[in-house]
């Protein structure tokens, strides 16, 4: 099967954008080569600008950008473009209502060999927690193009969660209509598989190891953290009276809170939580999915729990 | 500018200071009315946001908020949003009875500016060290849009406070605009002394702010932050520099205008009492009375 990053749908979706009339500009923070923003800056080097290593003042020029009319994305690494710059995204992107999207790459434990420092498994929390914020989260290529598109044309702050990993394809092509989006990926009756990212393949791999043990398993992607399609969830949830969230993310307020948070108000259910809790490693990106219980032995796993308990 | 230039450069000062004097008196009764807020900061700019706004220095019109092919003003040291909102008021783009509900539940002044409120606000800013990055992608957007107009591009003002010159991301700002030979910036300090915890040179000193201005490739003016004729020479020599970004380094007093809040770091972040507030009010009346009797003899004296 093909697989491909996240990242890889960035700088060109970008570039198709300009090309269909939309005013957009683009600012990085040294990364450009990797983010694939540089791709971007080939083409139109006139919307193209690169801080140099300062994340703070990428948010800020961004800002006053769109402050100009233009939709300015960001990027850099998931853990310098949304942490380092946090006050800026928070106080100046947010609280304004910007037309800024926040859409940096190399998020997740699947960074790899790079450690700790440089994998960001927080970013969902804190940019859920902004009011006006929106957040996707697209599980391969074709949904990155999406989620792109998606943050172009919605008004205001967005979040793009994007990375480095190679993904095996879920979706064959994009696809039409707003937020919010979850998706039902394979239908099944005994427990709910939410996950978003790289987890989506993950899931779908559990599924079919479930499915050898006599448990039905219905995986959504959970596309837009924020909003939450409550009723794509929700009508899942009720028919298998268990979920299981997954995501390469802290357990603590991410995907997985957000579903805990709609099922406390709306529909209480026995929930388990596939996810980080504790700063990665270093080593191969797919070994640390194994490593951590993320990768589809770790979520069936979970799954057979949670139907045990 | 053109009025201006028909008036006699003295009268102009004299109504420029008159309009100063107006911002600190609004100020001082917002902040009474207010309870809380930041008097210190706020007195200290107002001469400078009178030559800003009413001295022919901002292009924008008077009549419009966020006019089209205005002038940007971001305020970076946005606790001193009662400044702003009395430049507002003199534009009657805040209503006298409106300056009253300051911070109060409900009311467009919040206690720092809120673009999403106020609509002249330009962006919410209060968290310092923001506001000159935001600058610098104003002033890019206005290039960028000024190669296709092949018009002169559009300006941002950004007033900044010397305090806030600490936050490490205003040398990010700083560097950059530089390096994008941003023109069509200009930053003001007004460098008042102060900070909450004691004199700036005591808290984390500054250095000589011309000299790390000029070695990040800007240029710099020096102005005394209450004199407008200063102010205005100050501008003008900035509106001519071609190549680098400019900054207006003011020297200026803390709590400027009311006696008891002069370099007092105590005035800061706290409202006057209504007695406090009578006596201010009266020093200002004071002041504003004699300002008035010279215009008056500018204009009909010999």
């Amino acid at each position: 099967m093909a697989t491909r990053a996240t990242r890889e749908a960035f700088g060109e979706t970008l570039i198709e954008l300009v090309e269909e009339g939309l005013d957009i500009v683009a600012v990085d923070a040294d990364l450009a080569g990797s983010t694939t923003l540089a791709k971007f800056g080939a083409a139109y080097p006139e919307r193209m600008f690169d801080v140099g290593i300062a994340e703070q003042d990428m948010i800020g020029v961004a800002s006053g950008l769109s402050l100009t009319g233009k939709t300015a994305f960001t990027s850099s690494f998931a853990v310098f473009g949304t942490g380092r710059c946090y006050d800026q995204i928070r106080n100046t992107v947010a609280d304004s209502k910007l037309n800024v999207k926040i859409c940096p790459t190399h998020a997740g434990v699947t960074v790899g060999e790079d450690g700790a420092s440089h994998q960001m498994l927080e970013d969902i929390t804190l940019m859920r927690v902004l009011p006006n914020m929106q957040v996707l989260v697209p599980a391969d290529y074709q949904a990155a193009k999406t989620a792109v598109r998606l943050a172009a044309t919605t008004d205001g702050p967005v979040y793009v969660r994007l990375g480095r990993h190679k993904v095996p394809e879920v979706y064959t092509d994009g696809f039409e209509g707003g937020l919010p989006y979850a998706h039902v990926i394979r239908e099944g009756s005994d427990v709910s598989l939410c996950a978003c990212g790289v987890e989506v393949s993950h899931a779908l791999a559990a599924a079919e190891l479930l499915e050898k043990k006599g448990i039905s398993a219905e995986v959504i992607d959970v596309f837009s953290v924020k909003p939450l399609d409550e009723e794509v969830i929700l009508t899942s949830v009720a028919k298998t009276g268990h979920v299981v969230t997954c995501e390469e993310h802290m357990v603590w307020g991410g995907m997985g809170s957000a579903i805990a948070e709609l099922l406390a108000a709306k529909l209480p259910t026995p929930q388990a939580f596939v996810g980080m809790s504790s700063f990665g490693v270093s080593a191969n990106g797919d070994l640390l999915l194994e490593h951590f219980g993320l990768d589809a032995t770790g979520i069936a796993l979970k799954a057979e729990e949670l139907l045990a308990r | 500018m053109t009025e201006n230039h028909e008036r006699r450069p003295d009268e102009f000062s004299l109504e420029l200071q008159l309009i100063a004097n107006e911002m600190r008196h609004d100020i001082i009764t917002m902040l009474e009315a207010a309870g809380s807020g930041h008097p210190g900061g706020s007195l200290s700019c107002a001469d400078i946001m009178s030559v800003l706004w009413f001295g022919g220095v901002m292009n924008y019109d008077q009549t419009t908020p966020k006019s089209d092919g205005r002038d940007v003003f971001i305020l970076s040291k946005g606790h001193v949003a009662p400044a702003l909102y009395t430049a507002y008021h003199k534009l009657s783009w805040v209503k006298g009875d409106e300056l009253l509900t300051l911070r109060k539940l409900g009311s467009r002044l919040q206690g720092h500016p809120d673009s999403t409120k106020l609509e002249p606000v330009e962006v919410c800013t209060g968290s310092l060290g923001q506001g000159l990055a935001i600058a610098n992608g104003v002033a890019l957007g206005f290039k960028l849009d000024a190669q296709k107009t092949q018009e002169a591009p559009r300006k941002a003002f950004c007033l900044l406070g010397d305090g806030e010159m600490q936050e490490g991301s205003n040398w990010e700002a700083i560097m950059f605009a530089a390096h994008k030979k941003l023109d069509n910036l200009v930053a003001i300090v007004d460098i008042n002394g102060l900070q909450i915890d004691g004199p700036v040179d005591e808290v984390c000193s500054l250095g000589d702010l011309r000299a790390k201005f000029e070695a990040f490739g800007w240029h710099v003016e020096n102005a005394d932050g209450h004199n407008v004729d200063e102010l205005l020479r100050a501008f003008d020599a900035v509106s001519a520099v071609e190549g680098r970004p400019s900054v207006i380094l003011c020297e200026s007093v803390k709590g400027k205008g009311v006696s008891f809040m002069e370099n007092q770091v105590g005035w800061h972040g706290n409202a006057p009492s209504a007695e406090q507030a009578a006596q201010a009010i009266a020093e200002l009346d004071a002041e504003r009375d004699r300002l008035t009797a010279e215009l008056e003899e500018v204009r009909h004296g010999n």
